[in-house]
């Protein structure tokens, strides 16, 4: 049992990493969700990647990251809509589009800093250990901006995932609500990014939230089970990567891919075992 | 025929739970409307008058209109010309009082809903964001699924159900808006017999309570009989008018055109049903 509760108590920068891991578990849970029934998984994944020259000019210059990540957010998603708009190009490609623009632009940018391998590196997969006190107050407001969006927005939102068409006619205005999910993904790849790193947020963002998928039948309990996977998944990483000295971030995502995998074979095999007798009655 | 008798007579005095209204007062109006989509009118020139407890019935192939039109009546589609007033103001802006039931659903397979939250979905518009969906919601949202036969569904997920039980349970989440105008396109595809019978049984009950319906089918014969207006449509107005007057084989034939001129067997069943020999046909029927 001490070895799977010294490491946080013993050491404070596992605890920070482990509080920082739940709050990103937290916020990937809810968004993740509503990625996954929007069918939003690209533009999570361009939004993750497309911060990126926003937080290289921020080191480049020192400013905070984040900064320079929610103006990389906002650039992407004016992008997105812009062309979407202004073209008859669906959305996929205008996100295609933005998405590897921004990202080359971001390694340029970074090509020009001494330290580019490395600078590189804690943006793609994260810092989890160098989290600091303000950096999880920040990540503590923007779990409570999204969970507060998330409550006040569950109607139109599960509207908007079953049919947008009926959430209009409800009175629910699509644009609006579409950009308010968003603006509650953005949230939570800008301030994930330092803890998981902007490569590896996405894994966050729809692992869980795809395992929860597979067994809940109702979107609280989708819900519930990301937040379960989601911080199962940062314990037990940080705790990977403390006893085998292997990278943090990328345990943490490796975790909740191999949790999915779990899920959905244990899945298929229950659903084979339920199906089997049913064959038998049929035939 | 005589469940529309019945429709009419009761709707003319059983008008309880709507927002009492003048007779004069047209729920839905439409005045040489043009409809599509920008740079593409699919529909010209469109009038008609839907009055409270009215059900008007659109009939057309695909691609003739009919969705465009009620895209339009619940403001989906911006009209390209002309006027069209629902309850006397632009269309969408009475989201309280009307509940439309899509063509398609853009739900797919990974929803995880149960049938009795897609229902109660139906209490959304009267709620809004923040209303509460209390006891009394609840007992409509229920009241719903046994009208169209799968309360006990309720709790089961929406993916476990088959195409008809799933229409079913789009039809109850119409049913839950007790809403005074339901706009409904193609509401019987994928029902079979039994839940046919309980929509028609559902639609005739919402005409009573005084609702009045704009729904676009294929069903000649039970659904467009059962509304007061027919109107006929195959990327213009063939023809608006009592069911009677309207539903008559020269005018279904320009309104399916080839399909049905194609069709031997089914245009034999129409002679049947209407007892008038088509135009310009002169087989012997099958």
């Amino acid at each position: 049992m001490d070895l799977l509760v010294t490491p946080f108590s013993s050491n404070g920068f596992m605890l920070q990493a482990l509080i920082a891991g739940s709050l990103v578990s937290i916020a990937c849970a809810i968004a993740g969700t509503f990625v996954i029934l929007r069918g939003l998984a690209f533009i999570g994944d361009a939004l993750a990647h497309g911060v990126l020259p926003g937080i290289a000019v921020a080191i480049l210059v020192g400013f905070p990251g984040i900064i320079g990540a929610a103006i990389g957010a906002a650039f992407m998603i004016g992008g997105i809509t812009l062309i979407t708009q202004r073209s008859r190009l669906s959305s996929d490609t205008a996100i295609g589009l933005l998405f590897i623009g921004m990202l080359s632009l971001g390694v340029v940018i970074v090509s020009r800093s001494n330290s580019f391998s490395g600078d590189l590196i804690r943006i793609l997969f994260g810092e989890i250990f160098g989290i600091g006190i303000p950096s999880i107050l920040i990540q503590l407001v923007a779990t409570v901006v999204i969970v507060v969006i998330a409550v006040i927005c569950a109607r139109p939102f599960l509207l908007l995932s079953f049919d947008p068409e009926q959430a209009e006619v409800a009175g629910f205005s699509v644009r609006l609500y579409h950009n308010v999910m968003l603006f509650m993904i953005a949230i939570t790849v800008i301030v994930s990014f330092q803890t998981v790193g902007t490569l590896l947020v996405f894994g966050l963002l729809i692992a869980p939230a795809g395992a929860g998928a597979l067994l809940a039948r109702r979107i609280e309990a989708m819900m519930a089970w990301a937040l379960v996977f989601g911080i199962l998944s940062v314990y037990s990483g940080l705790l990977i990567s403390y006893y085998f000295d292997l990278a943090a971030g990328a345990s943490i995502i490796m975790v909740t891919v191999v949790i999915f995998f779990i899920v959905f074979i244990v899945k298929n095999i229950r659903h084979h075992r339920v199906a089997y007798p049913r064959e038998l009655t049929h035939g | 025929m005589d469940s529309q008798k019945n429709a009419v007579s009761l709707s003319t005095v059983g008008v309880q739970s709507l927002t009492p209204s003048t007779d004069d007062v047209f729920f839905v109006e439409a005045k040489q409307l043009n409809i599509g989509y920008p740079n593409e009118v699919v529909v010209a020139d469109i009038r008609f008058e839907l009055r409270q407890g009215k059900a008007l019935a659109l009939i057309g192939t695909n691609g003739s209109g009919k969705s465009t039109l009620l895209k339009t009546i619940v403001g989906l589609l911006s009209p390209l010309g002309g006027k069209i007033s629902v309850f006397g103001t632009h269309p969408g802006n009475n989201p309280r009082r009307i509940a439309y039931l899509g063509q398609f659903h853009a739900s797919g397979f990974i929803l995880p809903l149960r049938a009795v939250d897609v229902v109660r979905m139906g209490r959304f518009p009267l709620r809004g964001l923040w209303g509460r969906i209390g006891r009394q919601d609840d007992e409509i949202v229920l009241s719903a699924m046994r009208t169209m036969g799968i309360e006990k569904l309720m709790d089961s997920p929406l993916w476990s159900l088959s195409g008809g039980q799933q229409q079913r349970t789009y039809i109850a989440q119409v049913l839950a808006h007790q809403a005074d105008l339901l706009i409904l396109d193609e509401p019987t595809s994928g029902l079979d017999a039994g839940g046919r019978e309980l929509y028609l049984q559902a639609i005739n009950d919402e005409l009573r309570r005084g609702a009045s319906i704009i729904v676009a089918t294929h069903d000649i014969q039970e659904e467009a009989a059962l509304c007061h207006q027919v109107m006929l449509l195959a990327r213009k107005v063939v023809a608006m008018g009592a069911p009677q007057d309207v539903l008559t084989p020269g005018a279904l034939l320009e309104t399916f055109g080839i399909v049905i001129t194609g069709d031997k067997k089914r245009l034999a069943v129409l002679e049947d049903r209407h007892g008038h020999d088509l135009p310009g046909l002169n087989e012997p029927k099958h």
